[in-house]
């Protein structure tokens, strides 16, 4: 069984370049909101570290999204000895500095 | 397109989401125990909601046509309680044989501690005590790498599991392999936010292929999509991909692995499904 996608380039780009272009100015704006507040607090929030080291991952070539993945997790391998928080955050704190974030919203 | 979910939090959802799944193709739900987006206060608690699960769940989605399944287990978001657990491990044998009651999940990790890794081991051998099947969740975002290849190492160091018989849910691009290469079934489970969006599911299956792996919604409290897997259908058609083999994937895989317990039924027959075998 072919289960590769039928649709060729232009086909592929013709289906899906408006609802990605609609994401791309999206993040743009949540860029220049979070600038319109405060320029300079994106540097001390890992979240957004970690956002920015992820658009740079998107100007390299094929398996961007499994870069994305693995520069957002988690890389350790022990168990925590005790339970922190209740969810996940969204970025590992590579730098160190968890306790600058929030604590994040209960999660299903 | 008939289709089955296999991760449905329906105790979270109206009667009018039963509706909508029913005039979707819907015809067989399985639903996980879940957390309740709050902590339970004891085990009589826990008891209550599986009589939901076992009891009520089924004859509300009856009244649509739709099959109702179940999985017993103390959830990962409360497992870190060791005493809550052991308590609520010990009430679930005592559902273990109700007709509808398919194995033991969704049983995992959340935020990877070692009490969550000592409740999901002794639920492992709960089910293997009971010959019963298993839902695995993984956790979420930063979590699931690290959280992932723990629950399958876990699950690989038990010599008598049946590989077949387990799914490993919840996966994403960084984790199907691993899932797969040990031989589980893999769920792809269709969120708005924090999972997979159905265009990704489609990537997946044209990546991996079909092999043991199924698409939920995963419904519950929090934004969800009860029709999520008539999304993932369209977005597979928007494709050109032919109905074979999403049919296979949103039919046939879920009946193959459901049909690792004897209870569970195929709704219709195989000959009008298609070869199965």
């Amino acid at each position: 069984m072919n289960t590769r996608s039928p649709l060729g380039p232009r086909e592929i780009v013709d289906e899906y370049f408006i609802e990605n272009r609609t994401r791309l100015l999206e993040i743009a704006a949540f860029l220049d909101r979070l600038d319109r507040s405060d320029a300079q607090y994106a540097a001390t929030d890992f979240r957004m570290r970690a956002f920015a080291d992820g658009l740079a991952t998107l100007s390299g070539g094929e398996g961007r999204l499994v870069r994305l993945q693995l520069l957002l997790s988690d890389p350790t391998t022990e168990p925590l000895p005790a339970l922190d928080r209740r969810s996940a955050i969204g970025a590992y704190d590579r730098w160190g500095r968890r306790d600058e974030a929030g604590s994040g919203e209960p999660r299903a | 397109m008939r289709y089955i979910d296999h991760h449905a939090h329906m105790v979270s959802r109206t009667t009018d989401d039963y509706q909508q799944l029913a005039l979707t193709g819907c015809v067989a739900v399985t639903e996980p125990a879940f957390w309740a987006g709050w902590d339970r206060s004891g085990a009589g608690s826990f008891e209550d909601y599986f009589r939901q699960l076992t009891e009520f769940e089924p004859a509300r989605a009856a009244q649509h046509r739709i099959q109702h399944y179940t999985w017993m287990a103390m959830n990962p978001k409360e497992a870190d309680d060791r005493e809550l657990s052991r308590e609520v491990l010990a009430r679930i044998p005592a559902f273990l044989d109700r007709p509808t009651v398919l194995g033991i999940g969704e049983i995992g990790l959340n935020r990877i501690t070692r009490n969550e890794i000592a409740t999901y081991t002794e639920q492992i051998e709960l089910a293997l005590a009971h010959q019963q099947m298993i839902l695995i969740h993984t956790p979420h975002l930063e979590d699931k790498l690290k959280g992932t290849r723990i629950s399958v190492d876990v699950l690989n160091g038990f010599r008598t599991i049946e590989p077949d018989r387990v799914m490993v849910d919840h996966a994403e691009e960084h984790t199907l392999q691993t899932i797969l290469d040990s031989g589980y079934w893999a769920g792809l489970t269709l969120y708005p936010q924090t999972k997979v969006s159905a265009a990704r599911a489609a990537d997946m299956i044209e990546r991996f292929g079909p092999d043991r792996i199924c698409v939920a919604g995963a419904c519950d409290w929090g934004p969800s999509d009860p029709i999520a897997v008539p999304r993932f259908i369209l977005e597979m058609r928007r494709r050109r991909h032919a109905d074979e083999l999403i049919h296979r994937v949103v039919f046939e895989n879920p009946v193959r692995f459901l049909s690792g317990s004897p209870k569970f039924r195929v709704p219709g027959t195989l000959a009008r499904e298609g070869a199965l075998a």
